[in-house]
């Protein structure tokens, strides 16, 4: 039981690093610039589809992976470039029905250039196998590996927001729009550079993920509302809250689903008790979304209600 | 009297007007299987009543898009609560049509309750995510439910009974029972939008400050709206689930949320008969681009995003101020 | 209705916005506040109406604490507020802007069927608040077709309408000169008498010509209170108000 506990919690825990890369970038983006972006959870799924096709191709994962990043940044500079820039001044449903349209066409342009059969990217030959952790546990090398690439990049943003010049304009830009703006900061530069960086970090996440699940055109779908959840948990506009909110409901959706049914059969008969489990178990963090933002409108971290 | 002192309003004819195209759609719509009959294309007639069911949940959304600026990205999980009402209550034995939209009103209209005083304690992109993320969980919900189909959904052994009688089962009854349903709800919404409770809507809509300032607390009255719109797209999902003889989670995706929010500003928010007509047109679109190209969605997206970047103050201007933050 | 206010205090961070602020208006009474720029009238009549939460203090309307009442609560007990900024329903005819002030205080606005613009007592009730503003002859106008001065009159009928006996006016007359500002304060002195007035406004003749009473608002403190003549002719407002406004207008 307890090494079931352990196990499920790093699951979690590795689910909440990637949670937090894409709802970093999404948390951001709403919070400086006041745009929705559905779109987002497409991104996570690029950056899938372009390491399995650098990997296939340069027959590596780690060219993979370092072809991806520049492939990154020019998706998300086109995106912003193309559509993004013109939606800043928009209504929110402006916003909803361009990105929505979005999300139409790049799935389906996923479906005409790679196929709607799923990708796989084989795992790194130095990161395969596994390492023993405690008794007779075993945990992927791979697992591990994420949530270190994770937790390093969530350091590198937090050093980055409260230390560099830039975070200093995203965190005013998130508090007070008008305030950068009469610093003499040049907004559009700083939105292109904040959408972008969230872009890459969604596709990152794709790609890090990549290997141990299988790439399909449906995958920024379940994503996306994960995100969104994370992000109205942690309060928009705050990485702190995002990283946090990224944990907490990871965690919560892992250990839900192997243990609500475990615990409910303690009450319940095995049936019924599945059965409560299984229906149970994928509504517990927006449950949890609901409890939070009942005690707090703003989210955890959030200035607005 | 005063009022006579003063010439007539001017928005009344407009008002009038929008009465008028909903008429001539509903007309249109009733002379259609005589002809879909003379043409011996006999679908056309299914296909027309999922474009009414659709018509009735885009009608239901404009109340609260259109009328009270709420974008709610959640409606179509009250098309699910609708249409599985049908087959839960089908599959205990309970087909009758009436108790089947009571449940499936008397359902949503709680988790209605629920979820927007928890979404309307917040505006702009919180309100758009929240119900976004709620209607998830209702799609969550429904695949979870292995006795149903789980994620595959389950057929309808029959349709629903009116009045104890096999009536629906013929296409073209459920077809003009669908019409006078819509045409019912549209009077219903129109005679909503011109009472005291449509004018404190569209007043919140236009500056919450000034309702506050004369009294009102715009709270009761959004909510409340939130709760008759849910409770009237579920009747779209009745209907709908008796059209595909099918209830599926796939009818509650998030997916189809976004598409109830493109029929109601095609047609132009806030004009009721608008939405009736956007659901015309979404989904005549639909069929035409799937009957060119398989990968119809990406045209159907290219347009959706080549219609907001190239409308010069967007579509959707009047919701502006209203979905951003508050001052 | 008399309005008291007692030890109201406000800060925002380190900026004391208003500062242990008291004053009684008597029922009846014309109480004009003035103060330069950044003195914290608007933000005064935030907490009086409940729009804005003091750190400190009590409001008191006729006896009765409303502190903690919200904005709604107020205007349905007689205390009403026009704005410094117009807020009117841009959409709106100048009539339906009305009729809605009247309709929240008369009858269920839970009623989903019956046309509204059809119930002559709330129209008749609006048009008698638009005959006060002298805006009747705008009735059917949409509210964002109006002319500034045309918008300052629907600000003060919509208060109307509301069926106030206190009313908050801040600044009525703010943009509105020449003999347009002349028939506005013709206006508000009908009313005198009928109604308890809270005034917030710049133009010193209007002031003047309204007030029983001024208060004079520095800092977010009252230096001063009296009859406007005691109250222009004390040399501690004189040096903190007058002198400046006087000079900025020269």
């Amino acid at each position: 039981m307890t090494n079931l506990f352990v196990l499920q919690l790093l699951n979690g825990l590795q689910l909440g690093v990637l949670l937090f890369l894409i709802a970093a970038g999404l948390t951001l983006v709403f919070g400086i610039m006041d745009v929705i972006n559905l779109a987002h959870g497409v991104l996570y799924m690029v950056g899938a589809y372009l390491i399995a096709t650098f990997a296939a191709a340069t027959g590596s994962f780690w060219w993979g992976l370092l072809l991806m990043l520049p492939a990154a940044v020019a998706v998300g500079l086109a995106l912003e470039w193309v559509v993004m820039r013109r939606l800043y001044a928009r209504s929110h449903l402006d916003q909803v029905l361009a990105t929505f349209g979005l999300v139409m066409m790049a799935n389906e342009v996923v479906k005409i250039v790679w196929g709607v059969s799923p990708l796989s990217v084989p795992l790194p030959g130095i990161l395969s196998g596994s390492v023993p952790l405690m008794g007779p546990l075993q945990y992927p090398v791979y697992r591990i590996a994420i949530i270190v690439a994770g937790l390093a990049v969530a350091l590198g943003l937090f050093l980055m927001v409260n230390y560099t010049r830039i975070g200093m304009l995203l965190r005013a830009g998130a508090t007070n729009r008008d305030m950068v703006s009469a610093l003499g900061v040049d907004i559009g530069r700083l939105f292109a550079v904040v959408f972008t960086l969230g872009a890459v970090l969604a596709c990152l996440a794709g790609a890090l993920v990549a290997p141990i699940l299988s790439v399909d055109t449906g995958m920024g779908e379940s994503v996306l509302i994960l995100t969104f959840v994370v992000v109205v948990i942690g309060g928009i506009g705050s990485i702190k809250g995002a990283f946090l909110g990224a944990i907490l409901v990871a965690v919560v959706d892992t250990l839900g689903g192997v243990f609500g049914p475990i615990l409910l059969r303690q009450v319940l008969d095995p049936a019924a008790a599945g059965q409560a489990g299984r229906t149970l178990a994928p509504m517990l963090v927006y449950i949890l979304m609901a409890v939070i933002l009942f005690a707090r409108p703003a989210g955890l971290f959030g200035r607005r209600g | 009297m005063a009022e006579a002192a003063i010439p007539a309003p001017a928005r009344r004819p407009v008002l009038a007007g929008r009465v008028k195209a909903a008429l001539v759609l509903f007309g249109l719509f009733a002379a259609l299987p005589p002809v879909a009959a003379a043409a011996g294309d006999p679908f056309l007639v299914l296909i027309a009543t999922r474009i009414l069911a659709y018509a009735i949940a885009a009608m239901a959304l404009d109340l609260i898009l259109g009328f009270g600026a709420m974008v709610s990205f959640g409606h179509a999980a009250y098309l699910g609560f609708g249409a599985y009402a049908v087959a839960i209550l089908a599959s205990f034995g309970i087909t009758d049509i009436f108790v089947q939209i009571a449940c499936a009103a008397g359902v949503s209209a709680l988790f209605a309750l629920v979820t927007g005083a928890i979404s309307l304690r917040t505006r702009g992109v919180y309100f758009i995510m929240i119900t976004l993320a709620f209607g998830q969980m209702a799609f969550f919900f429904f695949i979870s439910l292995s006795a149903y189909g789980g994620d595959d959904g389950v057929g309808l052994r029959s349709r629903s009974t009116l009045f104890g009688t096999d009536l629906l089962e013929n296409d073209v009854t459920l077809f003009y029972v669908t019409l006078a349903v819509l045409a019912a709800l549209f009077l219903a919404c129109h005679r909503i939008v011109g009472s005291r409770f449509g004018r404190v809507l569209t007043g919140i809509r236009e500056n919450p400050v000034r309702m506050e300032a004369i009294g009102f607390t715009p709270f009761r009255y959004q909510l409340t709206a939130f709760v008759i719109s849910g409770m009237m797209t579920s009747v779209a999902g009745v209907m709908l689930a008796n059209q595909a003889e099918f209830v599926s989670p796939a009818f509650m995706s998030w997916h189809r949320s976004g598409e109830l929010i493109v029929m109601v500003v095609l047609g132009g928010i806030g004009t009721l008969a608008g939405a009736i007509g956007g659901a015309v047109a979404a989904l005549v679109l639909e069929e035409a681009l799937g009957m060119m190209t398989e990968h119809w969605p990406f045209w159907f997206g290219l347009f959706l995003v080549l219609m907001v970047l190239f409308s010069p103050r967007g579509i959707t201007g009047f919701v502006e101020k209203l979905g951003r933050r508050r001052p | 209705m008399k309005l008291e206010i007692a030890h109201l205090s406000k800060s925002f961070g380190a900026l004391k916005v208003t500062d242990d602020v008291s004053l009684a208006v008597a029922p009846g009474e014309i109480h004009a506040i003035i103060g330069p720029n950044g003195a914290g009238k608007t933000t005064l009549i935030a907490q009086l109406s409940g729009q804005l939460a003091p750190d400190a203090g009590r409001v008191i309307l006729d006896g009765q604490d409303i502190t903690g009442r919200s904005m709604a609560e107020r205007v349905h007990m007689g205390l009403a507020r026009s704005f410094q900024i117009t807020q009117v329903l841009p959409g709106f005819t100048v009539l339906e802007n009305v009729a809605l002030a009247v309709q929240a205080r008369r009858g269920s606005s839970f009623r989903f069927f019956a046309r509204v613009a059809e119930e002559a007592a709330l129209n008749r009730a609006a048009l008698d608040a638009l005959a006060e503003a002298g805006l009747d002859d705008r009735a059917h106008v949409v509210a964002r077709a109006l002319s500034h001065g045309e918008h300052r009159r629907l600000e003060l009928a919509i208060a109307l309408a509301t069926g106030p006996r206190v009313l908050l006016l801040d600044e009525p007359l703010a943009g509105v000169g020449g003999e347009e500002a002349d028939a506005f304060v013709a206006r508000l002195k009908a009313l005198k008498g009928r109604l308890t007035m809270v005034l917030i406004e710049h133009d010193m003749e209007a002031v003047f010509a309204l007030a029983d009473r001024v208060s004079v608002l520095v800092y977010g403190q009252v230096i001063a209170t009296g009859a406007p003549d005691a109250v222009r002719s004390d040399p501690q407002v004189r040096a903190a108000y007058l002198g400046e406004e006087e000079e900025s207008a020269a």
